[in-house]
């Protein structure tokens, strides 16, 4: 009884910013205030008709895309060197791969930045996309790794005993079988690259910058509720990819989260 | 002889770091034949099986296929069909798929590929389960698909690693006869991995006994366990009881409780050595068969049902165990008289 009255709060603490966001979408006023006096949809027009935020969002499809088709095979390669081959210093490769989770966003972006300046790649997209695949590539490596891990390598022996060249036993058996990883993958890659702001924030310029960025600078200079429906269009958009992928995938199957039996 | 070999192995050896997992294998297999590698865990049974099939690559030596080197190989251009312990059958894949697999990859017709998957499904007695998956069926019925998969695409060795290790124990016997049987049928030259002592000897052939990477003994059931070459696979091979005793002359052994025993060996004793001898149960003779007769007392009876272990006791106390049929009724405590006959014995080093 109590264990739920405590779960309930949890929830409720952790839904609730989203939740005042969402409410304040449907404000008619042109403040950003709480609890709304009424309810329009205003304030969504403007999101979506406000030019800077379409070439935002058409900045953040690019950079999204081109980094998960990028992560997406650079990870899958990662995952299946650590965990097949006898990695020399492997704990140390795992790390150095994984390092984005823990390297603060400032000090990545900021290093990122003066390389950019350096290279004359200032104002180019490829350094957005480069940051975005080096965030992405820890989230992207464990997700495969998991499915990695529970192949049998005895698979791709019989696939070679049955004459099957090592090219034939990977389209054949290896990714088959790393599907529901590369899946996974594939969404936490979207997620995180959609949502990233920090690095972006450094290497980005008004003409290549993504969504999140876009909505910072205006949240700098208005203070209207355009914002609050921007953000509840977004939440609104992760939540449907992920409930679609775990209707379709299966996610819970992937993390093995299911209760133990 | 060695002409005629599908399969050779030459001085063939593997390490894995300080371990010395195979240490100069010598094996030549021939048209036709079953051959078992028995031996205990960790002996190099399976390490020897995937040099065969080219899955790990030997240190130094040299691997023959009908008298190819093919020592750097890769598996997939071998020809040869393996089947696992796990079965490995692919799990994202029908029946039929798995069982085509071999045939895709030397891309075969449609039609004449359905026609093979059909003939290979009903010589393993399974052909209706060609639309199954493979976590449906039964652990017998997987290990019949793996067979029709590897045998589908006739290769020319057919390597089994303990392929009846995860049956249960009727299956099991049930399906090592019909592995025989369908070995004959293709007739196909066959390796076989086991640990199972009445697996290699009522299966194979020859048997190659093994121990730390080495082959001990190279022979025919019969011989293994009837002519031991070594202690190990006198030992290894069957019960057998062990007689300690010292040599009086060349053909007589003086046992730990004063009986003097006759013995026909191999080779002549020499007088004064220590020796010690073994001999198999159904060996001792229940009754008085003239030369060495021992009075013995049964110390503990074993009942099998058809048969009975019994544990006997020879003054001096030396312990040796006979068979009897299961109709015949001892007690512990019951006073008899065995025979041990001279040529019954084997000499362990
Ligand atoms: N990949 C490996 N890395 C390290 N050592 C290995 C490896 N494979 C085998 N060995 C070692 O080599 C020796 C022989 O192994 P192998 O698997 O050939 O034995 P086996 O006779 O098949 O045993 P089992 O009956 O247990 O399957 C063992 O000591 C084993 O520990
Ligand atoms: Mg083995």
């Amino acid at each position: 009884m109590i264990g739920r009255l405590v779960v309930l709060a949890l929830v409720l603490f952790m839904t609730l910013p989203t939740l005042v966001v969402v409410v304040a979408s449907f404000n008619p006023t042109a403040i950003l205030s709480f609890p709304p006096q009424g309810l329009s949809l205003r304030w969504y027009e403007n999101a979506l008709t406000y030019p800077q935020f379409r070439r935002a969002a058409l900045n953040s499809l690019i950079v999204t895309a081109a980094s998960a088709a990028l992560a997406l095979p650079i990870g899958t390669a990662a995952a299946l060197a650590l965990v097949r081959y006898p990695v020399r210093l492997r704990g140390l490769w795992n790390t150095a791969l994984l390092s984005p989770l823990v390297v603060p966003g400032v000090a990545a972006g900021l290093g990122l930045l003066i390389l950019a300046a350096r290279l004359g790649l200032l104002a180019n997209r490829v350094v957005l996309i480069v940051a975005h695949v080096v965030l992405v590539l820890p989230f992207v490596i464990r997700s495969v790794m998991v499915s990695v891990a529970n192949l049998d390598p005895m698979l791709e022996r019989a696939a070679a005993s049955l004459g099957a060249r090592p090219w034939r036993v990977f389209r054949r058996v290896t990714l088959p079988l790393l599907r529901p990883g590369l899946f996974a993958a594939l969404l936490f890659a979207v997620i995180v690259s959609a949502n990233e702001f920090v690095v972006s924030l450094f290497v980005s310029t008004r003409v290549t910058e993504i969504l999140p960025v876009a909505m910072f600078t205006y949240v700098v200079n208005y203070t209207d509720p355009t914002m609050a429906a921007l953000s509840t269009l977004f939440v609104a958009a992760t939540f449907a990819a992920v409930f679609l992928a775990d209707r379709l995938l299966h996610l819970s199957r992937v993390f093995q989260i299911e209760g133990h039996r | 002889m060695t002409g005629k070999a599908v399969v050779a192995l030459e001085a063939v050896s593997k390490a894995y770091g300080a371990t010395r997992a195979l240490d100069g294998i010598d094996l030549a297999v021939h048209e036709g034949e079953l051959l078992s590698l028995l031996g205990p865990s960790g002996c190099g049974k399976t390490s020897t099986l995937n040099i065969v099939a080219g899955f790990i690559e030997p240190d130094a030596g040299r691997v023959l296929l009908d008298g190819q080197d093919v020592t750097r190989q890769p598996a997939w251009r071998r020809g040869l069909g393996v089947v696992f312990q796990s079965y490995a059958l692919f799990p994202h894949m029908s029946v039929a798929d798995n069982v085509a697999f071999g045939l895709r990859e030397r891309r075969m017709g449609r039609r004449e590929a359905e026609a093979r998957v059909a003939e290979a499904l009903a010589l393993v007695r399974l052909p209706a389960a060609g639309a199954m998956r493979p976590s449906h069926l039964s652990g017998g019925m997987q290990q019949r698909v793996a067979l029709a998969r590897a045998l589908v695409i006739r290769p020319r060795v057919l390597l089994l690693d303990e392929p009846l290790a995860a049956l249960d124990r009727k299956l099991r016997e049930e399906m090592r006869a019909e592995l025989r049987e369908i070995q004959r049928a293709v007739g196909i030259t066959t390796i076989f991995v086991t640990h199972d002592q009445h697996e290699a000897l009522g299966l194979s052939d020859r048997v190659a006994v093994m121990n730390a990477g080495r082959i001990e003994q190279l022979g025919t059931p019969r011989e293994v366990y009837q002519r031991p070459a070594t202690g190990f696979v006198a030992d290894f091979i069957g019960a057998s009881s062990a007689l300690e005793g010292r040599a009086v002359d060349a053909g007589t052994v003086e046992l730990a409780g004063g009986q003097r025993i006759a013995v026909r060996l191999p080779r002549p004793l020499e007088p004064g050595t220590r020796v010690r001898l073994l001999i198999r149960p159904e060996r001792v003779e229940p009754g008085d068969g003239g030369a060495n007769a021992l009075p013995a007392r049964v110390a503990s009876v074993m009942f099998l049902g058809d048969h009975a272990e019994v544990r006997l006791e020879l003054p001096g106390g030396a312990r040796v165990l006979a068979v009897v049929r299961g109709t015949v009724v001892v007690e512990p405590g019951d006073r008899l008289t065995v025979t041990l006959p001279p040529d019954a014995f084997l000499e362990a080093p």
